[in-house]
């Protein structure tokens, strides 16, 4: 048996083949049936695509590197759930390219902080953490409110996302601009285009306490306030036989 | 000499081939600077711009004088020369980075500079990561590589200008991530932050290393490729395969430095924890044995104990390893039988892990007397054995119910740092610390005392690092999940942040000795450079080493 192991070891693009082989197997048993399985796939409902300014406060929260000590996922532990809400579903982050699922907790799980927090609070507490929490150890983040967004490239970014498999409408790529300016317009209304294309739930006003400006702070907020909200856990039943799969 | 290179005034073909290259590259970087909207990709079009152009005049200058001609009859040793140096620096880096950030963590009010948002934890994080494992972990590669892979086949580096193409490339890829990552470049998978141009550069370094690599052992004058050689060949492909899967993303336009991924969610999640795991399986763990199987028999003078246990552990280690992604996941939204998976392989993986450290271990037999007298191999001994204690660590943490205990705690922090700086570190430090002599023709290094300092200070750095990150990790998972007796969760998630401070502190401590012993070593490595040798001690041109057979 021993004397065989001698062709990989005279030759080398044997031997980088049989690596090859080696290494090919174990990724393509657990990775694949992920794109095809029902429970990986499967739609909830509520869950829908980013609007442009909460994928725009995305890109920050990205950017930021957000995801360093915050995870998204809660685990289905009995005091998580208590602490945070109902477990994470696959489906709550389908549409996240890419996924902000996190693997350390230096601060809390930020999964369902949407609507936890007033918006003056989150204004407050990312321009001095430890005005609010004393204790905490997080930077602060008081330029966000001085830096006016930029977002020349808005419908380039939906499109983008689009073709990653986001559903996004052709009209909501085209109108992406106008849908990010109106999110944070006060006086918008309820019939504003943006709630027409995006669902009556979505939050519209100022978000960082300052109706004059459109500052990178008004996207993060607005990212932050919709995390975790989308699913309507008072008619999901996650007992039910087809989520028991 | 022979007669042909007499002959030829003309630069060799090599030469010319990367003038061309980075003539055209530094063009193209001239042009995306110029026309991009986006500020970030404009910032990362300069550096490459400088870069390119740096890369195009000194290959004039060197073409013009002629010194880009190689020598077959020697080895091409300049390059690791110039990879020690510069492993040696981003060790100073990433672990100056690594201390100020556990700095953060413990004084927030001192070391949090709210005017420069680049210095920032979620960005600093990032850069510590990436300079530790790919700039000092990733040069130490290379030029260990470089030098085992010639000596093991008895043949000078394949493609003339080609290693220090991967060389120079290698370290703009450096400088293109760490730049991005304080200024918010960044795609956010763990361990692959970089951009997509970033990515795509890597990549064709990359594949001038595999084919450097591969050129060189098909040049080889022993029939059978060294195990050292097998491992590092396993730590190049396997390397590829990761990042260009991990990696695959849509620009949002050509010249925008923002991309997103292809995956979403749950698919995204696999992918990034099989690569992010593999990273450590395939880049802090397979090339380090590559590193072990060279250096240890060298420095002890003994052979590698069994041949057998080499193929065994070899195969079955890269062929395991690939599993074990799933168990970063465990009760996530991921399916269950993949986690059961991820987790069965990685207790599995123990068996292969120690048969390298056994391997390494028994290649001391008859040398242990070295242990007290030789501060290298004494290294050498401990960095096995941390590798042995993490690669047991590592199994019982991705049991489902230790890990719903250890998992976003600092329990995984110190796990990662016992493997990172008690076994990467010190097997590096120990292979320095032999290449320095060899490559500068120098008897021994500057100090030998110098050396048992770094020794012990590191040592002990670690030890504070790893029960202070043990204590803060079990307790906080023990506090999120304290109920009081009627029923209540018992700690708020802050109080939990207030009960770390001491082990933060303690933390950076432990970080701060760790670089004080690599600021030691990089003072002796100096100084040994500096040493009167038989050789001219120059940098990074001079004559390199005969080979041991065709030298005469």
């Amino acid at each position: 048996m021993w004397k065989h192991h001698a062709k990989f070891e005279r030759n080398s693009i044997i031997l980088t083949i049989g690596i090859i082989i080696a290494v090919s197997i174990g990724g393509l048993v657990e990775i694949s049936p992920l794109f095809y399985l029902e429970s990986t796939i499967e739609k909830v409902e509520g869950v829908r695509p980013y609007t442009p300014l909460e994928q725009a406060g995305r890109d920050i929260y990205v950017r930021e590197g957000c995801y360093v000590c915050h995870s998204q996922m809660i685990r289905p532990l009995r005091d998580e759930v208590e602490r945070y809400g109902h477990y994470s579903l696959a489906a709550e982050s389908m549409y996240d390219h890419p996924f902000q699922w996190g693997s350390k907790r230096t601060g809390p799980d930020l999964a369902r902080v949407g609507g936890k927090y007033s918006d003056s609070w989150h204004v407050d507490h990312l321009t001095d953490p430890r005005a609010v929490v004393p204790e905490s150890n997080m930077p602060p983040y008081a330029f966000l409110a001085k830096q006016e967004l930029d977002y020349h490239a808005i419908e380039k970014h939906l499109a983008a996302l689009q073709r990653v498999g986001v559903p996004y409408t052709k009209a909501q790529v085209t109108n992406a601009r106008a849908d990010l300016e109106q999110q944070v317009d006060p006086f918008a209304g309820e019939a504003s285009d943006l709630k027409k294309r995006y669902g009556s739930k979505v939050q519209q006003r100022d978000f960082d306490g300052d109706p004059s400006r459109l500052t990178e702070l008004d996207a993060l907020i607005a990212y932050l306030q919709v995390l975790g909200t989308m699913v309507d856990f008072r008619t999901y039943k996650a007992e039910d036989p087809e989520n028991l799969r | 000499m022979t007669e042909a290179q007499a002959r030829s005034d003309e630069a060799p073909f090599d030469a010319v081939v990367l003038y061309t290259f980075t003539g055209v590259a530094a063009l193209l970087s001239l042009l995306a600077t110029a026309f991009t909207k986006d500020p970030s990709f404009r910032f990362a079009g300069w550096t490459m711009l400088v870069a390119f152009l740096a890369g195009f005049l000194a290959l004039s200058v060197g073409m013009a004088s002629g010194r880009l001609r190689s020598d077959p009859t020697r080895y091409a040793d300049g390059v690791i020369r110039a990879g020690v140096i510069a492993t040696m620096f981003w060790a100073v880096a990433g672990l100056t980075a690594g201390v100020l950030a556990a700095a953060q963590l413990s004084w927030p009010g001192i070391f949090y500079f709210p005017d420069a948002p680049w210095l920032n934890f979620g960005r600093l994080r990032p850069l510590h990561t990436s300079a530790v494992i790919f700039a000092f972990g990733g040069n130490a590669l290379i030029c260990t590589s470089f030098y085992v892979v010639q000596r093991t086949c008895k043949a000078r580096l394949a493609g003339g200008v080609a290693p220090w193409f991967v060389f120079w490339g290698y370290q703009l890829f450096i400088v293109l991530a760490a730049t991005g990552y304080l200024a918010g470049i960044t795609q956010s998978k763990e361990y692959a932050e970089p951009e997509w141009y970033v990515d795509l550069w890597l990549t064709i370094v990359w594949v001038a290393y595999l084919l450097v690599f591969l050129g060189t052992i098909w040049k080889r004058k022993e029939p059978h490729i060294y195990v050292a050689n097998w491992f590092y060949l396993a730590f190049i492909v396997t390397i590829a395969i990761l990042h260009l899967v991990n990696n695959a993303a849509l620009p949002v336009g050509l010249l925008e430095a923002k991309s997103y991924s292809l995956y979403a969610g749950v698919q995204d999640a696999l992918i990034q924890w099989w690569y992010g795991h593999n990273a450590v399986a395939f880049f802090l763990t397979v090339p380090f044995l590559a590193m072990m199987y060279y250096f240890v028999p060298k420095r002890a003078e003994r052979p590698v104990y069994s041949y057998r246990l080499s193929i065994v552990h070899f195969w079955s280690l890269i062929f395991i390893y690939i599993w074990a992604g799933p168990h970063h996941l465990h009760y996530t939204a991921l399916p269950q039988w993949a986690q059961t998976l991820g987790m069965t392989f990685s207790i599995m993986l123990w068996m292969p892990s120690w048969g390298g450290m056994i391997n390494g271990f028994m290649t001391l037999s008859g040398a242990w007397d070295k242990v007290r007298t030789d501060p290298v191999i004494r290294m050498m001994v401990v960095a096995m054995a941390f590798y042995g204690m993490a690669t047991f660590e590592g199994p019982l943490m991705s049991i489902r119910a230790v890990n719903a205990l250890s998992h976003y705690t600092d329990w995984t922090v110190g796990h990662v740092h016992s493997g990172a700086l008690g076994w990467n570190g010190f097997i590096t430090f120990a292979c320095v610390y032999c290449l320095v002599p060899w490559l500068w023709k120098k008897e021994r290094m500057w100090s030998s005392a110098l050396i048992e300092w770094h020794f012990w200070i590191a040592t002990t750095g670690i030890l504070l690092y790893i029960s202070s990150m043990w204590v803060s990790g079990v307790m906080e998972g023990l506090m999120w999940r304290e109920y009081t007796p009627q029923g209540y969760l018992a700690n708020a998630f802050v109080e939990t942040v207030a009960a770390k401070h001491i082990p933060n502190i303690i933390r950076t401590l432990g970080g701060l000795m760790f670089l004080s012993g690599a600021l030691i070593m990089s003072y002796n490595v100096w100084r040994t450079i500096r040493m009167p040798g038989d050789v001219k001690a120059e940098l990074p041109a001079a004559a390199p080493a005969p080979l041991p057979a065709a030298a005469e």
